[in-house]
This record gives C-alpha cells, structure tokens and sequence, in this order.
C-alpha cells in the first residue's frame, strides 16, 4: 500500500471524471456506436491477458491467460469493427436523389 | 524500457479519450472510432516487448483465434441483434478480465500487497459476473430463453446471502492467500450472482442491464489495472465504466424507473400481453387505401417508431415510405424516444441502415413542441411511449415518463397487430380517440401496403 495505491486512485477518480465529461457529450443518435465503442475499448484488458498468457510460469497461468487473450480480442476486434461498420451508416441528408 | 511502456500507454489513454470525444457529432465519430483503435494498437504492440514475455505460441494462437471469432461475428449481425452482441461482447471483455485476475494469482509468489488482493478479488468477482450476467442477457434477447422475468420466492434473499459469502471467503483468503479452492468458490459463487442477477429482468428493461454489463466490464479492466499496477487499463476501465453509468441512468430517466426498481421489480411480461380492460370502447378500423389518402392530404408528418418495426423488420419499407412522402414535397420526420428499441440509441442504428439521414431523426426533447403543428403522426410499432396517462393517471406504471406528444397531432396513425396494451400493460386511451386511426396488421405488411397504394 501507500504512494503507488493513491497514484493509481488518482488515476481512476480523474479518468472517470473525464468519462463523465466527454460522455454526457455523445448524442443520443449515437449512444449504440458508443456502447460498442466503448466496450471495445474495455477489452484493454487484453494488454494484461497478453503478459499472463506469454509469461510462461504455470500451465494454469498460461491456459486461463490464452482464453483470456481470446476473450478480450473478440472484445476488441469485434467492437471496434461493428462501430466502424454502424458509423459508416450514419449518413447526411445527400438533398435530392436522382 | 519502462519508461517508454508507460509513455506509450499515456499516449493510448489520450487516443481513448479523443476517440470518445470525436463520437460527439456524426460527422467526426467515425474517425473517433479508429482513433480509439490506433490507441488499442499502439497499447497491445507496447505490451508484446514485455520482458516478461518468453513464449509467444499461445498468444499468437489467442490472437489469432479472437480475431476471427471478432471480424466475423461483427460482419455478420444484423442492426436488429445489435443489443446482445454487445452484451456478450461486454461479456467477454468482463471475462477476459476475471481470467486474467485468475491467471496473476495463479503465478503470484508469496503474499500480495493488501490492495493488489483486494484489487484482484474485486477483478475476478465483477468480471464472472459480467460474463455470466451478459450470457443471460444474450440467451434472453436472442430467445434462446423467454423474454419474461423469471421470478421465485426469497430471490433477493438467496443474491444477498450469496453476496455475504463471497465477502465471507474474501476475507478467509486475505488470511490465508494460498487456498485457492476458496478462489474457486468466490468464481463460483459469482456466476450464479451473475445468472440470478440477470434472469428476473424483463425484455424492456434490457437497455438499463447492457448498460450495466458495459459499465460493468469497464470496471472489471480497471480493478485488473490495479492489480497490475498498469494505468492505461485504469483508465481504459475507467472511461467505459462512467460510460456505462451514464446510460444506464440515461434509460432509467427514459422510463421513469429507479435503477433499483429495474433490478429489483422483475417488472413486465413477454412482449407485452396482459388483461385488456375495457372491452366496451370501441375502435374504428382503417384500412392501408384510408391511410394513403389522409398521408397524401398531410403537409407535415412525423413518425414515430418502436420496438415492433424492428422486430417486424419494417425498417427498410418504412424509409421508403418516408421517402415518397419527401418526394411530394411533405415535411417528413421521425421521433426517437430513448427506449425505443432494446438498448440505448438502437433505433437509429436501425433507421440509418435503412438509410434515413440523420438529420431526420430527431430527439423527444426536440421534437415534442412540434406535434401540435403536425398533421399527422404515424406510430408504428410503440406503444407505452405514446400513452397519454403517462401524464395524468397517478396509480399508473407509466405515470411520470416522459413520452411523445402524438395525441397532439391533427391525426395519429396507429399501426399495430392488436388493441394489446404494451409492455406495461397499460391500455391505451389514444386507440380510442376520434381522431386516432388504427390500421391493425403487422408492421412491415402494412407499410408495405401504405407504399403500394401510395405509389398507385
């Protein structure tokens, strides 16, 4: 405990003030691009699944650290790339077809 | 080396936040969205020239394997499962989380630091419950179960006792940090809080419990972050979790519900349903040519769409429909209520695949004033939303959630199957008005209808 604790504290209580700032921002129009946007996001737990699943320790260690790896790419690949795909169908109003 | 890991971790971080920040305006959310997955790559490769890593098979193989499952799974849903592919994706971000808990205790030499325990018992029991609350979730909206909540007696008593226990073994193996059979039970006990957590949750309410898994799996990623002393997941885990926060929130206002109450409640049947009261009132019946002539008569209209369209699929008609109504020169628009669809912002996913410009879809706030100056309101498919005892009856389930002024349009069109009160089980006063016309059908017929004749 001490100094590192109230370092990373910091870190949290600051990012969600800074969640709730840019957050309360994002339209309504986009709140489902934002939902798997932002899950995509959470999937960030792929950086400590990495370590876990190439440290190399224990079979246990590595196996749950793999599953883990695959958990969290889904995560981030499958977010990211239904965002992109949902984005892509926001379109302006092109006045007059044809 | 360190130094730079954490650099570049910052660096990741910011591209996060403006990623988030650009998802402000249509315009610019796309390139937010990919922003936010330089920062996801600029992370991962950071990671990979950790010294800690000897063997790169199985991190290839989970790569691998992730992004395939990730790529398809994501290029093959449809607007309309939109819902619980976020939530088992929320769930697997969860998991991801608790397995990586798991996996750092199972390699941990000696005694942790006090918070770096409490830090991973916290990861691992939010994180299972994440995952096993997101695949009822998923079970539910994909009717792989019902719909309905399930229900039984003491249900909060038995989650409580559940609760007391995981905080029981926590403590047991704060004392003793090498019974891992206790870790197991804390899992264990976890999912099945996850699992009842979920199941006594009505259809309707699904957009508050997505938004929580979401603020959930956010903070499953900051509580790893903790125990692997690494800011970007803090951070990372952080921004997702106010996100969550928020809608969820967002939602309940929506609904005129406390948080509490969609929990707790088990409110809601299947699809609606329910007694109908009041059978002596009378409706009169309009058929798709009626609608077309006063649809052709009108300046201005305003549609209103809900849940059904989606699940009728009537989307894509319903655009063109919107469509020749432009081309005659009326003043065309759609009113978007936030719950309308099974999570926040669905139904405009939905209408902006069918390729309805987004400057058409307009918000309740926005466009309530207007409808008093509108000829017609076109409902398709909602229900509770358009229900004016929302306003006035007191003893109500809908009392006091703000809905959308379609009462007072010079005509609202009401296209629906039956006279079914919606999922509140509320009967609805409007169907009986004078100036209502219900067109009985299912949705996408009867648009369809409405196309053809108008097209005539």
């Amino acid at each position: 405990m001490g100094a590192s604790l109230v370092t990373s504290l910091t870190i949290f209580v600051l990012a969600i003030f800074v969640g709730f700032e840019v957050i309360t921002k994002v339209p309504p129009l986009l709140h489902t691009p934002l939902m798997s946007g932002s899950n995509a996001i959470s999937g960030i737990t792929l950086v400590g699944s990495l370590i876990s699943a190439g440290a190399g320790m224990t079979a246990l260690s590595t196996g749950l650290g793999t599953l883990a790896v695959i958990f969290a790419t889904i995560n981030v690949v499958g977010g990211f790339k239904v965002t992109d795909r949902m984005l892509e169908m926001f379109k302006q109003d092109k006045k007059k077809k044809k | 080396m360190e130094t730079i890991t954490n650099l570049v971790y910052l660096l990741a971080a910011v591209f996060f936040i403006l990623g988030l920040k650009l998802l402000s305006s249509p315009k610019t959310a796309r390139r937010g969205n990919q922003l936010a997955l330089v920062g996801m790559l600029l992370a991962i490769i950071m990671t990979l020239f950790d010294k800690q890593i000897i063997d790169f098979t199985y991190i290839i193989i989970g790569l691998v394997v992730g992004t395939a499952i990730g790529l398809y799974w994501a290029k093959v849903v449809k607007m309309t499962q939109m819902p619980q592919m976020v939530a088992m994706f929320n769930g697997f971000g969860g998991g991801a989380s608790a397995l990586v808990a798991f996996s750092e205790y199972s390699r941990m030499a000696g005694e942790p630091r006090i918070d770096i325990a409490i830090a991973l018992i916290l990861s691992l029991f939010v994180g299972t419950i994440t995952f096993f609350g997101s695949l009822i979730a998923y079970a539910k909206l994909q009717g792989i179960m019902r719909g309905a909540p399930i229900v039984y007696k003491m249900q909060q008593v038995v989650n409580a006792l559940i609760l007391i226990a995981i905080i029981v073994l926590s403590v047991f193996i704060m004392l003793n940090w090498s019974l891992w059979g206790l870790l197991l039970a804390i899992v264990i006990l976890s999912a099945f809080l996850g699992v009842l957590g979920v199941i006594p949750i009505g259809g309707a309410d699904m957009p508050v419990i997505i938004s929580l898994l979401n603020s959930y799996s956010g903070l499953a990623a900051a509580f790893t972050g903790f125990a692997l002393q690494n800011n970007v997941l803090i951070v990372a885990g952080a921004l997702v979790g106010a996100s969550g926060i928020i809608l969820s929130d967002l939602m309940c206002k929506a609904m005129n519900r406390s948080l509490t109450n969609v929990l707790f409640a088990a409110v809601g049947s299947e699809g609606g349903g329910g007694a109908v009261g009041g059978e002596q009132k009378t409706v009169t019946r309009y058929t798709a040519e009626d609608g077309a002539v006063i649809l052709d008569r009108a300046q201005s209209v305003i549609i209103v769409p809900g849940y059904g369209l989606a699940v009728a699929q009537a989307q894509h008609v319903l655009a063109e429909l919107a469509q020749i109504l432009i081309d005659r020169g009326k003043k065309v628009r759609f009113a978007i209520h936030p719950v309308a669809g099974r999570m926040p912002g669905h139904m405009n996913v939905l209408l902006a695949e069918a390729n309805v410009p987004y400057e058409l879809l307009v918000e309740m706030e926005e466009i309530n004033d207007d409808f008093q100056n509108t000829d017609v309101a076109l409902v398709i498919g909602a229900n509770d939303v358009i229900n004016p005892v929302a306003r006035y009856k007191k003893d109500s389930p809908l009392y006091g959630m703000p809905i959308l002024n379609v009462d007072q349009a010079q005509t609202v069109m009401i296209i629906k199957r039956s006279l079914s009160p919606g999922f509140a089980g509320e009967d609805n006063p409007l169907f009986y008005e004078e100036k209502t016309m219900m067109l009985f059908g299912d949705a996408k017929k009867m648009v369809t209808e409405l196309v053809q004749v108008m097209k005539e």
